[in-house]
C-alpha cells in the first residue's frame, strides 16, 4: 500500500485523512502542553496570583529543593509501587484460573464479570468505598467483633481504593497472555519431566512477565496521576495530583513545574518497561 | 501442566474471592440508596425508597445529567470523525510519521489526567479567554474529545486490519468507484467498530473528572461533578448515593452491547 501513497491522488487522499485529526491534536492537545510548559518558566505576581510573563527557572529549583515536594513525590511513588505489586498479587490467580482453569461458558461469564466493573465509574467506586470504611461502615462493623478497627481514611485507604479501581487493567493483559500460551508447550513441559512449578518458572512466568508489566503501566502510572481518591478517602494524605490540583488557580507556573514530575517518572518507567518489551502486548 | 484438584480449587476460591471483592462496594452503594438511615450506618435497620424520589426532583442532579450528555455527545461525534480519519490514513497509507502520528493519538490518555486537564486550563486561560470565549461546554467538549480520538481509533484500526483488501480490491474490479466501496464495501464491515468506538468513548467522557475539573469553569456541571461537589455534604448524601447506585446499575448496558457487537470489542479497546 506504500507503493499508492506515491500517487499525487492517494498522497492528496492522505493529507485530506491526516488534516484534521492532526490539526487537533496538534493545536488542542501539543499547543496546550507547550503552554503549560512555558508558563513553568514564568512567575506570578503574590498578590493577584496572575501569571507574569518574566523568564526564569526557580520554579524548578522550588521543585527540586523544597523537601516538603521530595515528601510528596517519595510518598506517591511508594504508592503507586504498592498498588501495582498489589494488583499483580490479586491479578495472577485470577487471570490464571479464568484463562487455564475456567472453560467456555463460564470463561466467558467471570470476563464480562471482570469487565463490568470498569463501567460503574471511578467516581462511584471511590465513593462506595469511602462509605465502607466511614465510621460507622461495613469495614469497622465487620471487624468489630475481633476487636479491631479498619484503616479509615489514610494512605492505606488510598493504596486500597486505587488497587481496587485499577484491578481490571492488570487482569486483562495476563488473563491474554495465559490464554494465548499454547497448551502443546506446557504438555511438552511435562513430557521432558517438569513438575508444576519448573513449568510455572521456565514456561508459564516468561510469558506473564511481559502482561504483568504492560499491566503495571497502567496501575503505576494512573496512581501517579491521581489526587481525587486521595481527596476522597486519603485524609491529610497528599499526592503529587493534590499539591499539583491545589496550585493551578494560585500559582500555575509552579503547578506546571510540579506536573513535570508525575510526566517524568512515567516516561521514566515507560521507557525500562519497554526495554523489557512490555509495550509490545499492550 | 497438570494442576492437581487442589490447585484447581485454591485457584477457584481465590477468584471468587477476588469477584466477590469487586461486587462487594457495588452491592453495598445499592443497598445503601434504601438504606433508611441517611448516614448510611451498618447494618440498616430499615429500608425506604425516599431517597430514589429526592433524587429523581433534585434540580442540580438533573442538569448535571443533562450537560453530562451533551458533552458526551458532543465528544464522541468529534472523537469519530476524528479518530475514524486517523484510523484509514495510519491503516491505509505508509507514510513518514506513521508510528509518531500513532504516539500523538495516545498521548493524551497515556499522560496523567491532572497534566492534560491543567494543560488545557492553562491553553484556555492564556489563548482563549483574551479572544472572549470562557469556560463553559465548549472547552469541556474539546477537552473530552481530545482523549476520546484514541478509543475511536483503535477500535476502527483494530477492524480496518481484519478485513482483507481483496474485498476493496473485489469491489474495484467490479468497477465500483473509491466512494461507492467505501459506502458499500468498507463501511458495512466497520459499522459495529465505530458503534463500539462511540460507545466506549461516550462512556469515558461520562466518567470522566479530572479533565472536566479543569476545564469546566464555575457554571458547568457533569454529573460526576456534581457528585464530587456534593461526596462530602452530609445532606446530599442519600442522593448522591442513588446516583451512584443508578450508575452502577447502567454499567451493565456497554458492556452488554460491545459484547453483542463482536467479541475482540468486548473488552473496550482503551
Amino acid at each position: 500500500m506504500s507503493a499508492t501513497s506515491r500517487e499525487p491522488r492517494a498522497r492528496g487522499r492522505l493529507a485530506a485523512l491526516l488534516a484534521p485529526p492532526l490539526l487537533w491534536l496538534v493545536l488542542a492537545y501539543l499547543g496546550s502542553l507547550a503552554v503549560l510548559l512555558l508558563s513553568a518558566f514564568w512567575t506570578t505576581d503574590p498578590f493577584t496570583s496572575d501569571v507574569v510573563h518574566t523568564w526564569t527557572t526557580d520554579n524548578f529549583r522550588d521543585v527540586l529543593t523544597t523537601p516538603v515536594y521530595r515528601t510528596v513525590a517519595l510518598r506517591t511513588f511508594g504508592i503507586a509501587v504498592a498498588v501495582t505489586l498489589l494488583d499483580a498479587l490479586l491479578a495472577l490467580p485470577m487471570a490464571f484460573f479464568m484463562a487455564r482453569v475456567a472453560t467456555g461458558r463460564l470463561r466467558r461469564a467471570l470476563l464480562v464479570a471482570v469487565l463490568t466493573p470498569l463501567w460503574a465509574g471511578y467516581l462511584v467506586k471511590a465513593y462506595a468505598w469511602r462509605v465502607m470504611l466511614g465510621e460507622h461502615g461495613i469495614v469497622n462493623a465487620a471487624l468489630a467483633p475481633f476487636g479491631l478497627r479498619g484503616p479509615g481514611y489514610g494512605t492505606t485507604a488510598v493504596v486500597i481504593v486505587l488497587a481496587y479501581l485499577w484491578l481490571p487493567y492488570m487482569i486483562l493483559p495476563v488473563h491474554t497472555a495465559l490464554e494465548r500460551l499454547p497448551a502443546h508447550l506446557l504438555e511438552a513441559s511435562a513430557d521432558l519431566g517438569a513438575g508444576t512449578i519448573r513449568t510455572l518458572r521456565s514456561v508459564v512466568a516468561p510469558a506473564v512477565r511481559p502482561a504483568l508489566l504492560a499491566g503495571s503501566v497502567f496501575t503505576f502510572s494512573l496512581s501517579l496521576g491521581d489526587y481525587l481518591t486521595a481527596q476522597i478517602v486519603g485524609g491529610r494524605t497528599q499526592l503529587l495530583g493534590n499539591v499539583i490540583a491545589s496550585q493551578v488557580t494560585l500559582d500555575l507556573p509552579l503547578a506546571a513545574a510540579l506536573s513535570a514530575v508525575p510526566v517524568a517518572l512515567v516516561v521514566c518507567y515507560l521507557a525500562a518497561v519497554r526495554r523489557a518489551g512490555a509495550l509490545d502486548s499492550l | 501442566m497438570h494442576l492437581t484438584r487442589t490447585a484447581r480449587i485454591v485457584l477457584g476460591c481465590l477468584t471468587a474471592a477476588g469477584l466477590a471483592l469487586i461486587y462487594l462496594p457495588l452491592l453495598l452503594v445499592l443497598l445503601n440508596s434504601l438504606n433508611a438511615d441517611p448516614s448510611f450506618a451498618w447494618p440498616p435497620r430499615a429500608l425506604t425508597g425516599a431517597w430514589w424520589s429526592r433524587a429523581r426532583h433534585s434540580a442540580g442532579a438533573r442538569d448535571a445529567l443533562w450537560t453530562s450528555l451533551r458533552a458526551g455527545l458532543g465528544a464522541t461525534a468529534i472523537a469519530l470523525v476524528l479518530g475514524s480519519l486517523a484510523a484509514f490514513a495510519v491503516h491505509r497509507h505508509g507514510f513518514f510519521g506513521r508510528r509518531a502520528v500513532s504516539f500523538l493519538i495516545v498521548l493524551p490518555i497515556a499522560l496523567p489526567g491532572i497534566v492534560t486537564g491543567i494543560a488545557l486550563n492553562a491553553a484556555f486561560r492564556t489563548v482563549l479567554a483574551p479572544l472572549g470565549i470562557g469556560f463553559g461546554l465548549f472547552t469541556v467538549v474539546v477537552g473530552h474529545a481530545t482523549f476520546c480520538v484514541v478509543i475511536v481509533f483503535n477500535n476502527v484500526a483494530a477492524r480496518l486490519r481484519r478485513i482483507a483488501p481483496s474485498l476493496a480490491e473485489a469491489s474495484a474490479d467490479l468497477g465500483a468507484r473509491p466512494w461507492q466501496t467505501l459506502r458499500y464495501v468498507t463501511f458495512p464491515a466497520l459499522r459495529p467498530a465505530l458503534f463500539a468506538g462511540a460507545l466506549l468513548a461516550f462512556a469515558l467522557s461520562f466518567d470522566e473528572v479530572v479533565v472536566t475539573t479543569f476545564t469546566a469553569g464555575a457554571g458547568t456541571r457533569t454529573l460526576p461533578i456534581w457528585i464530587y461537589e456534593n461526596l462530602a455534604r452530609p445532606h446530599q448524601a442519600p442522593v448522591v448515593d442513588v446516583l451512584a447506585a443508578l450508575l452502577i446499575a447502567l454499567s451493565v448496558v456497554p458492556v452488554y452491547a460491545a459484547q453483542r457487537l463482536s467479541s475482540d470489542t468486548a473488552g473496550g479497546r482503551l
